[in-house]
């Protein structure tokens, strides 16, 4: 009756992805479990990617096809940039995320959100899912998890939130979202572009709260049990 | 970096939709073409995005609105954003129309198609040249025709009958929206896929108007809805 570990099942990363705007920049959130089948190859995974200074990717599906296409773009966009004299846009590389995405639908599987800030039209989210739709918007949310999360954030969303509300929305949402998914898990991971440059950001399990029917950790049982009982002869 | 000219044509046969929109509704009226569509971006059953435009107007005479799937949808804009662009090109004073918009469509869709790679959309094109008012679709496998009043999708089943019934020639402008608002009304009950954040587009000689998105409201006062089952105890 043992459940069969396919360790050459495809690594796909269930993942749970955040980007939010906030007056100023954005912040992008994700937590940390790559799964190989049932197995976590990889428990400390980063999905945030750089793909310019200014410019970040939240990846998720396929790690192998996320990470190629955010190869491919960085690729792009480095020569883009010494071409153009400046920073690339946000917009530019999320269109580029889109080329590659929809050119490649047949063979790819990963859905991603490109983040980033310029001094055009400052923070900005677009989400690029399944299929190379691309669609900007004030937030976006992707993975597995995310099912878990609309009605979070239809409640929870407000516009013109400050820097400190944004990351803590998001971490509040990966964590809820690692809850009762079992494809998310690990850390959270955040990071927050904004004019004054880019801040990344990491809590561990102790530093989230705690939601329904989650206790406290403990080291040990002895620890809760309190002093041992005196010897009795 | 692949795309679709390369050699891995193989791999490009008949795909699945992913992000899709679902029905457009048009008819034609006094002054020209009124167009509806919700913003709605569906994945799988899930409502995943909620403000996504589907009417656009397509150079200085005509109005695209699309179903289907939206990656393809956002290609068919830029293939019509560079038709345009060459037409504009040209600087020799004519411009293209509905019709010639709709037969390019119908081109594209139908080489797809003959390609077993389509792209996965239903597409209403309607518009005004020269006095002379148009209105037709298009679909993924390139069967296109032309009507005073048509829809994709669910549209076809739940709208068209209304339609049949109630248009006639020379409907003003307000019994158009209302007659739309109707059609919409109804798909909003009965189309799972429907959201409610609608968008209504008008084009007349003049050119194009996309009015601003709003929500309908809905109707659930009925005797038998509150106490469905008082005539038949037991019953669900």
């Amino acid at each position: 009756m043992d459940q069969k570990m396919d360790f050459n099942a495809p690594h796909s990363m269930g993942t749970t992805i955040i980007g939010v705007t906030y007056n100023g920049g954005v912040v992008l959130g994700a937590d940390s479990r790559t799964s190989t089948g049932v197995y976590v190859a990889n428990r400390a995974s980063d999905k945030i990617t750089k793909l310019t200074d200014n410019v970040y990717v939240c990846r998720s599906g396929s790690a192998a096809d996320s990470q190629v296409v955010s190869d491919y773009v960085t690729y792009f966009l480095h020569q883009h940039t010494i071409q153009l004299g400046q920073p690339a846009t946000v917009k530019v590389a999320a269109n580029l995320v889109r080329l590659l995405s929809y050119n490649n639908k047949n063979l790819l599987e990963t859905g991603l959100i490109v983040g980033g800030w310029d001094k055009y039209e400052g923070g900005q989210i677009f989400g690029v899912p399944l299929g190379g739709t691309i669609v900007q918007q004030p937030f976006a949310i992707g993975g597995s998890g995310s099912s878990y999360l609309y009605g979070f954030f239809d409640q929870a969303w407000k516009e013109g939130m400050t820097k400190d509300e944004a990351e803590d929305l998001v971490k509040k949402a990966v964590s809820l979202a690692i809850a009762r998914d079992g494809a998310s898990g690990g850390v959270v991971r955040t990071v927050i572009i904004n004019s004054d440059g880019v801040t990344r950001n990491f809590y561990p399990g102790d530093q989230l709260p705690l939601w329904h029917e989650e206790l406290e950790p403990h080291n040990s049982l002895l620890d809760i049990l309190g002093a041992p009982e005196p010897m009795n002869i | 970096m692949a795309s679709n000219s390369d050699s891995v044509s193989d791999t490009q046969r008949t795909l699945y939709p992913y992000v899709t929109g679902t029905s457009v509704v048009a008819l034609k009226y006094k002054d020209g073409i009124l167009m509806a569509a919700d913003m709605g971006g569906s994945y799988g059953s899930t409502l995943r995005y909620k403000s996504i435009d589907r009417l656009r107007p397509i150079g200085k005479h005509s109005l695209l609105g699309a179903s289907g799937e939206i990656s393809d949808f956002q290609e068919i804009l830029r293939y019509l954003d560079e038709l345009i662009l060459y037409d504009n090109m040209w600087d020799d004073g004519n411009s293209l129309g509905p019709k010639e918009v709709h037969n390019y469509l119908t081109r594209v869709m139908y080489n797809r198609r003959n390609k077993f790679n389509p792209l996965w959309n239903a597409l209403v094109l309607g518009g005004v040249k020269n006095g002379q008012k148009y209105l037709g679709m298009v679909n993924m496998i390139g069967i296109n025709f032309e009507d005073n009043h048509v829809a994709t999708g669910l549209g076809n089943h739940l709208t068209r009958p209304i339609l049949r019934d109630e248009w006639h020639e020379n409907l003003t402008f307000e019994e158009g929206v209302k007659l739309l608002e109707k059609c919409m009304r109804v798909l909003l009950y009965r189309d799972r896929s429907a959201v409610n954040k609608i968008q209504i587009s008008k084009i007349t000689e003049e050119g194009a108007t996309l009015f601003p998105p709003y929500s309908l409201k809905t109707y659930w006062e009925f005797a038998a809805f509150k106490n469905p089952t008082v005539g038949a105890e037991g019953s669900w």
